[in-house]
């Protein structure tokens, strides 16, 4: 049991890790010109409902099945993400806006969130890939 | 899809509307038609067939499509856009930076100039040669521009005298001056230039042809022509140096000046001036011996006499000269005055000059010029000269009737100067003509160029530059700006003595950094208008540069870096108005548009040219071959001279673009108007308003004989009008499927205006009565754009809304949000954003098919306009709110209707337009104020572009600017004029760099701050809370008035200090927390909060700032007094007052100037002879409450004061109204809010807002 948890831990990581990865060629892509705002805005604004549930998941089978610690890890980004969607000012598109985009360093802070989350990923990856070992190796 | 017009849409009812006549009964008709049944039949859309009784005409059926035509296409045009775009800039000032200081006064000398330009060798000068001879070229430029001098040889020559002798005077040195003029004549050479010469010594060579140039002034006009000829820019090379040494240069030009009438004493320097036009126009010649001739110069006999030869000649230069350099007008004609008599004062205020601008550009060579060496830059001018008479320009290739207008000049709003410019001149021209004549004697010494060997120019500059401040005093215009910087140059300070006239040199200090105790000074309010602060740039670079008019930076000295600025506490941004109505503009067409190979700038007056053959980017100093065809001026028709082209002349051009920068071919004009004609519009009845101004200037609409022109009407349903031609009377469709909007006939909705004229007016006579006993309360506001989107997506064009009330029905539908009881609250304002996302995705639809949406707003209740306002913003229109409309209840808001819609529908309009704005390497846009849509980094989309339409951009620096003394900004607008030409229009802003934070203080534009600061706080309301942004506000006044006060360290720890140039800066942020979109406590509705947020976004300065804080004047007691002429009439200038209760006295009545609205206040014991003459009443008792126009009486009185309010009016973008408030009406509350001194129950006054400022600074 324990190991199909992490296994499938591990693979909703793969994903978010490629996500993340898509969030940071898109939003570079727009930095150097090779998309416009808006498409690159209706492209991320569309995987980050995905984003956040694939995410959300985690947290919650982490908790349902009581590792702590791995829960509290993914508590914090999980709440970011939740926040952050529930934020979006009702005139805006999404969480990224094309008419906001360039403005006041967004695009920045929005590369600068990506990275982080791909960091926070692999870490998790790695976690999920050890104690997915572990759980095999015990069953 | 499109079913032949005819074919009966299922969906469509068709209805026939009648024409004129039958209009009610049509409208019954369809009301009670078919129309909102829903039929079953045809899809969404309901088939009406109704015909009207009347109308018989022809009741078609429609039967529609149910479908939604395919209006394809759209697809993204603009991106085409986007590469022209980046084309724009091509390269500009990477040039070396040069000192374009050249001495006004040597402009005037110009014509001896020519003579000297063959200094070719002059260029050498290098780094700063290359400025000057920007500097100088476009000083020149300018000259030819204005057609109007007839010197125009003479002119450039002169105008780079000025420069010159700028250079000079940073040469400090005896010689500087000299120095200066060779430098100039590096720059005629040419483009040569920059490159080499850096070095140089100033003076050397330059100098002795400056001499011999002043000496030859008359050869001079003969080098000239020989120039044009050619080969002058091979000449160039050579001149570099032989020369002189600095000292010849100076004897030469003190001799010189002693001829020379010019008064520039500075004799050298005008010399100098002289000399580097002429060499510059020698030096492009390049062919010409009598540049060497000139060079010989050495000697200063020689010079002399000639000059007396030449005197006839070169009055009339100057006069060209002078022009160029009006900015500085007023010093230069002082000069000119002078300079015969004391040529060494003139000599060093040039210097002086120098000192100030700085010349490098990007300059990248020559480090450290010696002082001298800096002069060097200034020459390039003469070529302008030369082009003035041209205008043919045609020859060749290029620029066809444009240059016409080129050489007419310099385009009057820029500066001013150009206008006013040629007046100056006129001192100078007497001066000049002395000294120029005798070029030709002097040949010989020319030779050596290039050896001179001036260490690096740049130094040089960048020294000048510190010193420099040239802060303009807000209120005197006619500020050469020079500041007193000058000790730092020895020499300077006697020239700035001589100068005197000028500028303030005696305060040590320049006026703008004049320490200023806030809370001691009663009157802060300068009693004439407050100007836009001069750059400190040298004399060339100032004539070059672009109209304030046109672009404006909040800190005229650039901070070198991101620390410095911050430490500064002031916001760097830019402000722009690009499509200003111009009423002179270069033109230029092309086969080829010069730009930088990288960073793709456009060619402009402050790149450098290295050689001939090379131009330095002045934004990412990329070095850029010169295309052969840019070799030949068609100005001046001749070839070798690509520093003299118009481009290089002029900092703002027009340029036809050719198919590379189209992505289809240009649109025609396309105009959809989108009418609402609900219950509550009738009631309103701005209908008949609408087109009433629609059939009057038909005719007048912009376009050409490809011009389209529809209608929509909305109400629960859509209703479109077949205008096709042959129709015998318009045709009504009415579709009624609001939840999947289809066109009936795609075809013939928009139809050609000048085909369909008949149907056209047919169906504006019937349109104000076809609705008037409709019952129908709802609106679909919503579909209905969504149908003008699939109508206009094919072609783009300008969509007009109309709109009443709150969209009740289908998408985009809005819910009233805003709470009557929250309207003075104190704390929160809600609601300020939109409540859906609709419009905005609409907008950038409609953006991407190259389409405007302008809302026209005419509520009487709450309709969002928070909301609405998204489909202009983001679309690139704009946006006009008329509260409380109503045509009879509301006669002054009718009347403005009917003012701003005559505006509207004639300025002038682009299509598909975009906008890239480029700065120098190591800064960076991060923010963009505006109506448009920002579709990448730098590029804006405009899907209209109209002359009304403000911008603004925020800055940050990324990299230290250390290695450069000058940055620029290049925006270029890319645009399909009405005609169906595409047209790229470029300003480009030169700014010196300064590493001191005093600099940074003495060069704010605290207007230009202001409404930069305004701007980030609409944002900050929306996106945080208003309270955020009105302690913004206060925060900036705050932090930058400690950061100042921290500098200056014998502060009186008790007072509130402030720079001069930051005087006002309390003041104008006290107006903003008072100005409708910022105040709280006061009842405020909440459109109108949002549209003035909307107009602080997109309005241009100058009609902002009259928002933000209008004038007030008296106006019982208007005299001739100071009086200006504009178009025969005599318009008197009142004193402006403080906006402070205490300045009203019974006795007087006072004119509020707000922008939008002006008011007359009318004081309860005021004489009544004004009473009776300008009002024409007996009596104050006898004066209406409402009363909205001044009667045309015939005294002297009321002509004067109808010519004042006239010409204030003149020119605004949105008509003002004119309301006359009585002491005792309750309308006196609308008044009284806008003396924004004064205490108000929710605000503080003035002074209390000082002393809470203290306190915080304190704390």
């Amino acid at each position: 049991m324990e190991a199909v948890v992490f296994v499938f831990s591990l693979l909703d990581c793969c994903a978010l890790i490629f996500l993340s990865v898509y969030f940071i060629i898109t939003l570079s892509d727009l930095e150097c010109d090779y998309i416009n705002a808006r498409s690159c805005c209706s492209k991320l604004n569309k995987w980050v409902i995905p984003e956040l549930i694939g995410h959300t998941i985690v947290t919650v089978l982490m908790l349902v099945s009581l590792h702590w610690f791995i829960f509290l890890l993914n508590l914090p980004v999980a709440t970011w993400n939740i926040y952050r969607f529930i934020m979006v000012p009702s005139g805006n598109m999404g969480v990224f806006d094309p008419t906001e985009i360039h403005n006041r360093g967004q695009l920045k802070s929005h590369m600068k969130e990506a990275m982080v989350k791909l960091g926070f990923h692999l870490l998790c990856f790695f976690m999920y890939l050890y104690s997915m070992i572990l759980a095999l190796i015990n069953d | 899809m499109s079913a032949p017009a005819e074919s009966p849409h299922p969906a469509a009812s068709a209805r026939i509307p009648p024409k004129l006549g039958g209009a009610t009964a049509s409208g019954a008709a369809a009301p009670a038609g078919p129309g909102p049944a829903p039929h079953q039949q045809n899809g969404p859309a309901q088939s009406q067939m109704q015909v009207p009784s009347g109308y018989g005409v022809h009741p078609q059926n429609y039967i529609p499509p149910s479908g939604h035509y395919p209006q394809g296409p759209g697809k993204m045009t603009s991106l085409p856009l986007d590469s022209q775009c980046g084309d724009y800039y091509s390269g500009l000032y990477t040039v070396p930076t040069q000192n374009v200081v050249t001495s006004n006064t040597a402009n005037q000398q110009p014509g001896a100039q020519h003579m000297y330009g063959r200094g070719p060798p002059a260029p050498h000068i290098v780094g700063s040669t290359p400025g000057s001879f920007q500097g100088a070229a476009s000083s020149t430029s300018h000259l030819h521009t204005s057609a109007s001098q007839p010197y125009s040889p003479f002119v450039n020559h002169y105008s780079s005298p000025a420069m010159y002798s700028a250079n000079s005077s940073v040469a400090s040195q005896g010689f500087p001056s000299t120095c200066g003029h060779y430098a100039m004549s590096t720059v005629s050479n040419a483009a040569y230039p920059s490159v080499s010469y850096p070095s140089l010594p100033a003076g050397d060579p330059y100098g002795q042809q400056m001499f011999t140039s002043q000496n030859a002034p008359t050869v001079r006009p003969v080098r000239d022509n020989s120039f044009s000829g050619h080969s002058t820019a091979i000449g160039h090379p050579s001149p570099l140096p032989p020369p002189p040494s600095h000292q010849y240069h100076q004897q030469q030009s003190l001799s010189g000046c002693s001829t020379l009438s010019w008064s520039t004493s500075g004799l050298p320097s005008t010399q100098d001036n002289l000399v580097r036009n002429h060499t510059g126009t020698l030096a492009t010649a390049s062919s010409n011996p009598t540049n060497t001739v000139a060079d010989s110069l050495s000697c200063p006999v020689t010079q002399n006499v000639q000059p007396l030869k030449s005197s006839p000649v070169v009055p009339t230069v100057l006069p060209g000269a002078s022009s160029t350099r009006t900015p500085p007008a007023a010093n230069r004609p002082v000069e000119p005055v002078a300079s015969v008599t004391q040529p060494s004062e003139l000599l060093q205020q040039k210097g002086m000059q120098y000192g100030d601008y700085v010349n490098n550009q990007a300059s990248s060579a020559p480090t450290p010029l010696s002082s001298a060496s800096d002069d060097e830059e200034e020459e390039e001018e003469d070529e302008e000269a030369g082009v003035d008479s041209s205008s043919t320009t045609s020859s060749a290739s290029p620029v066809p009737n444009s240059y016409d207008a080129l050489e007419g000049g310099s385009y009057p709003d820029m500066l001013s100067s150009s206008a006013s410019s040629p007046a100056p001149d006129p001192a100078p021209e007497p001066d000049p003509a002395p000294a120029p004549a005798p070029s030709a004697p002097q040949p010989s010494k020319m030779a050596k160029p290039f050896g001179y060997g001036y260490p690096a120019l740049q130094p040089g500059y960048q020294n000048a530059t510190a010193p420099l401040n040239s802060a303009v005093p807000p209120s005197s215009p006619g500020y050469s700006g020079f500041q007193p910087y000058a000790q730092q140059y020895p020499g300077m300070n006697q020239l700035s003595s001589s100068l005197g006239g000028l500028s303030l040199q005696s305060s040590p200090q320049p006026e703008s950094l004049r320490p200023v105790n806030l809370t001691q000074e009663r009157n802060i309010l300068p009693m004439t208008p407050v100007w836009a602060p001069v750059p400190n740039l040298n004399l060339d670079l100032r004539k070059l540069n672009c109209s304030p008019d046109s672009f404006r930076c909040t800190l005229t000295n650039i901070p070198q870096t991101q620390a410095l600025l911050n430490k500064a506490k002031l916001p760097l941004g830019l402000l722009l108005h690009p499509f200003r109505d111009l009423t002179q503009l270069p033109v230029i067409t092309s086969n080829t548009i010069v730009r930088c190979r990288s960073c793709r700038t456009y060619i402009n007056p402050f790149v450098s040219f290295i050689d001939q053959r090379r131009w330095k980017c002045n934004l990412c100093y990329r070095v850029n071959d010169v295309p052969e065809e840019f070799m030949y001026n068609p100005l001046t028709r001749s070839y070798g001279e690509p520093h003299k082209r118009p481009e290089v002349q002029n900092s703002t051009v027009e340029f036809i673009a050719s198919s590379d920068y189209m992505l289809r071919p240009p649109q025609p004009a396309v105009y959809l108007f989108v009418l609402d004609v609900s219950h509550n519009a009738v009631e309103a009845g701005y209908l008949t308003i609408l087109c009433q101004s629609l059939l009057e200037n038909l005719d007048k609409l912009p376009g050409d004989s490809r011009t389209r022109i529809g209608f929509m009407t909305f109400d629960s349903t859509i209703h479109f009008y077949n205008l096709q031609e042959g129709l015998s009377q318009p045709q009504m469709l009415i579709v009624s499927d609001i939840d999947d909007v289809f066109l009936p006939t795609p075809d013939s909705l928009l139809v050609n205006l000048y085909e369909s004229k008949e149907l056209i007016k047919d169906l504006l006579n019937a349109l104000p009565n076809m609705f008037t006993n409709t019952r129908e309360t709802h609106s679909a506001l919503g579909p209905a754009l969504q149908a003008a989107f699939k109508l206009m997506s094919p072609t783009g064009g300008r969509v007009s809304v109309f709109q009443t009330q709150l969209p009740s029905l289908g998408a985009g539908l809005l819910q009233s949000r805003e709470d009557p009881n929250q309207r003075s609250s104190t704390k929160v304002v809600q609601h300020l954003g939109p409540a859906t996302d609709f419009y905005k995705k609409l907008a950038l639809d409609c953006s991407g098919q190259q389409t405007a949406v302008d809302l026209f707003l005419l509520s009487s209740q709450y309709s969002d306009l928070a909301s609405l306002a998204c489909i202009s913003k983001y679309s690139a229109g704009c946006i006009y709110y008329y509260p409380s409309f109503h045509y009879t209840h509301n006669p002054s808001q009718a009347e403005k209707l009917q003012k701003d819609l005559k505006r509207y529908l004639t300025r002038k309009i682009g299509f598909e337009a975009v906008m890239r704005i480029r700065c120098t390497k190591g800064l960076s846009m991060h923010t963009f104020h505006g109506n448009f849509f920002v579709r990448s980094t730098d590029l804006l989309s405009l899907a209209n572009i109209s002359p009304d339409a403000g911008f603004a951009v925020q800055l940050s620096i990324e990299e230290n600017l250390t290695d450069t003394s000058l940055v620029c900004f290049q925006t270029a607008l890319l645009y399909t004029s009405s005609k169906g030409e595409r047209r790229i229009r470029v300003h480009t802003l030169c700014l010196p760099v300064v590493s001191s934070l005093a600099d940074v203080y003495a060069g704010v534009d605290v207007q230009a701050a202001v409404c930069l600061l305004a701007n980030m706080a609409v944002d900050r309301s929306i996106s945080s809370s208003l309270s955020d942004a009105r302690d913004a506000l206060v925060n900036a006044v705050v932090d930058s008035l400690s950061a100042y006060g921290s500098t200056v360290s014998n502060l009186q720890h008790s007072a509130l200090i402030a720079p001069s140039s930051l005087k006002l800066f309390p003041l104008y942020v006290l107006a903003l927390l008072k100005q409708k979109a910022f105040r709280t406590g006061t009842s405020t509705r909440l459109d109108d909060r949002v549209y003035a947020m909307c107009q602080i976004k997109c309005q241009p300065l100058v009609h902002l700032m009259k928002m933000i804080h209008p004038n007030l004047y008296r106006i019982d007691r208007l005299t001739d007094e100071g009086a200006i002429h504009v178009n025969d009439r005599v318009v008197p200038q009142p004193p402006l007052q403080k906006l402070s209760a205490e300045k009203l006295t019974r006795e007087g009545a006072f004119l509020m100037d707000c922008g939008s609205v002006f008011y007359i206040w009318i004081g309860k014991s005021c004489d009544n002879n004004f009473i009776e003459d300008v009002l024409g009443y007996p009596n104050f008792a006898s004066i209406p409450q409402k009363m909205t126009h001044l009667p045309e009486l015939d005294t002297l009185s009321s002509e004067r004061a109808r010519s004042f309010i006239t010409w204030l009016r003149d020119n605004r973008p949105l008509s003002p109204i004119l309301h006359v408030v009585k002491d005792e009406s309750p309308a006196k509350t609308e008044f009284f809010q806008h003396l924004i001194e004064d205490r108000t129950e929710a605000a503080f006054s003035y002074y209390e807002f000082l002393l809470h400022i203290q306190q915080q600074i304190c704390k």
